[in-house]
């Protein structure tokens, strides 16, 4: 509903402020109105990269002060025209944002407050190198013979337009961001960076072509700004006012939203207006001080974020029917078995076969001086269940860490279908077609559990479409028994239930092979059966399985063949019940024999 | 090329300037490390105890060393209150910055309703009283800047490292779960630690009144490079802000004397950029 009433009500609003200076809006009002358009231009083009993915910028004023200062060197001293110098500023402060992207994104010391940091620091680094050449020198750059285009009916609603033309343009791409996969992954980003990657996000190519939007679009504003104030200086410019302002605003409309900045930055434009005129200003201030404390305090997730979870509040409990639940939990697991998924599963019973599809030769993983895992070799054929045990510390979980490309190998080969994947990204390794769960579950919070299958569908093997991933997900979730979870947060599941939202997201990629870490631990025994049937099912499927277990019936009953790890090398593999029985496995797990026993 | 006169004088200027850095940061850092704020109203604490410490020498005469001792109560309480109210809330370290920012705002806007916009500039004895220390002309307000400095770090490192609230603090700042259930009262700690942090903005207050001309707007002026200390050093470290603030300090003087005033920033600013991208992550 939403969805369709929002462009509509945009568009009306839209059409009414381009109507405004023809039907007599009075000049002050155009004014009041441009600083309210630069506001939402700033704190919407922040909230694309910063916003939706989390990378707080504090370095917003050193693209917007780039364009101002664009504007002041191609028009006063280059003389292009108008549009060419907005345009080249823009072009300019996204070439700055690549550049400390390229630098800082595919560092993982550089998130939160270090990013906040490094971009601050830019910003200084920026005002210096301005202040001290001949872009500034100093005094400062006059642009009053600059010529602006004339729009509209009067001398003053060139810039009410321009600035409307920002700040449509900003929103615009806001909401085409956040409705597209690219916001989803970038949302995703926010909750779970590493996560996001191993479901295969293009982590770093997201946040590249965010930062240089959101930097184009401030460097264009800027550019615009410097004509409108007509005289440019570094103090003025580079000073901590912009960053904070547009951060604030942000967060207090709510920055997870498209519409959150828009609405911080009407607010607090009106509210700093409200006490501008003489003596009142100072008292103004101060109280505008206490309410914004007030209102991070209380809505910490912005106005929209509180709007939004209020709603969902309501939806839930018109949802929260005690019936549907119950059958839900059906410990045999019948409801599981809908038409839908049998159906499904029909479809490819296969044997194991003999087609190798995971083959890894000589696997290490150093960390420093400890080797985690001393050169692994092991098969995995099509349609088999491999059951990989070991105590705790063998180098299961950096196996699995290793070949889904969280961690890169030290030495040794992956293939999957006999291609070499062991030089891949986490994320192109998800779209060949390996997949994995995690042991403590690790959805992405922010994301509705539809929304967390969505991101898989869409940026795993079957690279869906919108509506294609939707169609998808709805499948998994059904296969998984969260049908009727779809529409919640995931802090609104139980154990069980985020273990199977974790299998849902996996399976969503279509991967050839399915690494399954502890999938059962912590599970009552009637969600254990439920599991293991959902298993036996996703492996009829076609689908190989390495399958990290610490519930012993679960592991005799699943696995096919057995390869056990110990300080990180293969001790024994083979039939379930032979390697059960290795002296190696029994040494491995219980301990040396009591001396003269 | 300078004089080598000029050179010491400009280390020595250096110096006193990474002192009062590293006191700002000190208290900032704490409350950054173990509380995981970002406590941007520690600038408008430092602020407002300056602008005390002025009226109460300009009006009443009262010895600014004087002056620290009947603020530095007022302004521990003004931290525990400020706590007291955070602890109320769950808050993330960012909304923690917003929501203090708020109050920086409140803060620097009374100031100037009370004090003007205008720059003030505190006369006190301790500037005209100088001694030479290898050739350097030191005046009484930047040895007490440096003094100060050295004994608020000095005593943050015993309480942190040498008595068991310190170990309670230590153990918080690693992991606030684990240290609440081994029987630690982390709010009645947090109130006690954000009182501190106060203090130690006081007393950089009082530092910042002995040797800066005042004004409102200068509240946000010192964010940056204050920022910088606290993140080259580590956070909830004794001595890290001020060898950090030393560094930062010299570097710019250093800037200053050899190449012109303009280009001071450039030089903190880089370093920071570097440290930064070549501090390793922990995975």
């Amino acid at each position: 509903m939403t969805k369709r009433l929002m462009p509509m009500l945009a568009a009306l609003v839209l059409a009414i402020l381009i109507a405004g200076p023809y039907v007599g809006l009075p000049a002050h009002l155009q004014s009041l109105l441009y600083v309210i358009f630069f506001w939402v231009s700033l704190a919407t083009s922040w909230n694309l990269l910063s916003g939706y993915s989390g990378y707080f910028s504090f370095g917003h004023g050193a693209f917007f002060g780039l364009g101002m200062y664009g504007m002041a060197t191609f028009a006063t001293k280059l003389n292009l025209s108008f549009f060419p110098s907005v345009l080249l500023s823009g072009l300019v402060a996204a070439a700055l944002a690549l550049v400390i992207g390229a630098l800082v994104f595919r560092l993982k010391s550089i998130r939160g407050e270090s990013f906040a940091l490094i971009t601050l620091a830019v910003t200084f680094v920026l005002s210096t190198l301005i202040v001290n050449t001949p872009i500034d020198g100093g005094p400062g750059v006059y642009l009053m013979g600059v010529s602006t285009p004339a729009i509209g009916p009067t001398a003053a609603s060139s810039f009410y337009y321009l600035g409307l033309g920002m700040a449509a343009l900003c929103v615009f791409s806001a909401y085409v961001l956040f409705h597209s996969k690219m916001g989803l992954g970038l949302l995703a980003i926010h909750d779970d960076e590493d996560v996001a990657e191993v479901n295969g996000v293009p982590t770093f190519a997201l946040k590249m072509a965010a930062f240089a939007l959101s930097s184009f679009l401030a460097g264009m504003m800027g550019s615009i700004h410097a004509l409108y104030v007509s005289y440019v200086t570094v103090s003025e410019t580079f000073n901590i006012n912009v960053p904070l302002t547009v951060v604030l605003m942000s967060i207090l409309g709510g920055a997870r939203h498209w519409a959150g900045p828009t609405l911080g930055a009407i607010l607090i434009t009106l509210l700093l207006n409200a006490f501008t005129d003489g003596s009142s200003a100072l008292v103004g201030r101060v109280v505008i001080g206490l309410i914004l404390t007030l209102s991070v305090l209380l809505m910490p997730n912005g106005i929209w974020g509180s709007l939004s979870a209020r709603l969902r509040g309501k939806k839930v409990q018109i949802k929260g029917d005690p019936l549907s639940e119950q059958s839900h939990a059906d410990p045999r697991g019948r409801d599981l078995l809908s038409e839908r998924t049998a159906e499904l599963a029909i479809k490819g019973v296969t044997p194991v076969g003999t087609k190798v599809v995971l083959e890894v030769k000589g696997l290490t993983k150093q960390f420093f001086a400890i080797k985690a895992l001393g050169g692994i070799d092991l098969k995995l054929y099509e349609g088999e269940i491999l059951g990989l045990l070991g105590p705790n510390g063998s180098g299961k979980s950096t196996f699995i860490n290793v070949v889904t490309g969280h961690f890169s190998a030290s030495s040794g080969e992956i293939q999957l279908l006999g291609r070499d994947v062991s030089h891949l990204s986490a994320h192109e390794i998800r779209k060949s077609g390996i997949s994995r769960t995690y042991q403590i579950p690790r959805p992405f919070n922010g994301l509705t559990v539809l929304q967390n299958v969505v991101l898989s569908a869409q940026y795993g093997g079957s690279g869906a479409s919108e509506s294609q991933g939707t169609e998808q997900a709805l499948q998994w979730l059904e296969f998984t028994g969260l049908s009727d979870k779809a529409a919640d947060l995931p802090d609104a599941l139980n154990l069980h239930q985020r273990k199977f939202l974790e299998l849902a997201r996996a399976l969503a990629a279509r991967p050839q092979v399915l690494l399954l870490d502890e999938v059962l631990s912590g599970l009552t025994p009637s969600e254990i059966d439920l599991a293991v049937q959902t298993i036996r099912l996703i492996r009829q499927r076609g689908t190989s399985i390495v399958f990290v277990e610490h519930v012993m019936s679960a592991v005799m009953a699943l696995s096919d063949r057995l390869v056990v790890l110990d300080q990180g090398v293969v001790i024994a593999s083979g039939a379930p019940k032979e390697v059960m029985n290795d002296p190696h496995v029994v040494r491995a797990y219980l301990g040396d024999k009591v001396e003269g026993e | 090329m300078p004089s080598a006169n000029l050179l010491f004088q400009a280390l020595a200027s250096g110096l006193f300037m990474g002192a009062l850095y590293g006191l700002i940061g000190l208290g900032l850092g704490l409350g950054w490390g173990i509380l995981k704020q970002i406590n941007l109203s520690h600038f408008a604490w430092v602020f407002l105890s300056a602008y005390l410490t002025y009226e109460l020498k300009t009006r009443f005469g009262i010895d600014p060393l004087l002056c620290l001792l009947i603020l530095l109560p007022v302004f521990a309480l003004l931290g525990v209150l400020l706590q007291a109210v955070l602890a109320k809330f769950s808050i993330t370290p960012f909304n923690s910055l917003m929501a203090t920012f708020g109050l920086t705002v409140s803060v620097e806007a009374f100031i100037q309703l009370v004090w003007s916009a205008d720059f003030r500039r505190m006369n006190s004895h301790y500037d005209e009283l100088k001694f030479r220390l290898f050739g350097v002309i030191v005046t009484y307000s930047e040895a007490l800047t440096m003094l100060l400095s050295l004994v608020c770090c000095f005593a943050v490192w015993w309480v942190l490292y040498k008595t068991d609230i310190g170990k309670a603090l230590r153990a918080s700042a690693e992991d606030p779960d684990i240290a609440r259930a081994f029987g630690i009262n982390a709010s009645k700690l947090s109130l006690a630690l954000s009182g501190a942090c106060a203090a130690l903005a006081c007393c950089a207050g009082v530092c910042v009144a002995l040797t800066f001309t005042l004004a409102p707007s200068q509240i946000f002026a010192w964010i940056g490079v204050i920022f910088a200390v606290v993140m080259m050093g580590k956070l909830a470290s004794a001595w890290a802000p001020l060898v950090a603030g030393l560094v930062i300090g010299v570097s710019e003087s250093m800037t200053m004397a050899l190449i012109a005033p303009t280009w001071a920033p450039l030089v903190s600013f880089t370093l920071l950029i570097l440290i930064l991208l070549m501090r390793r992550s922990h995975d």
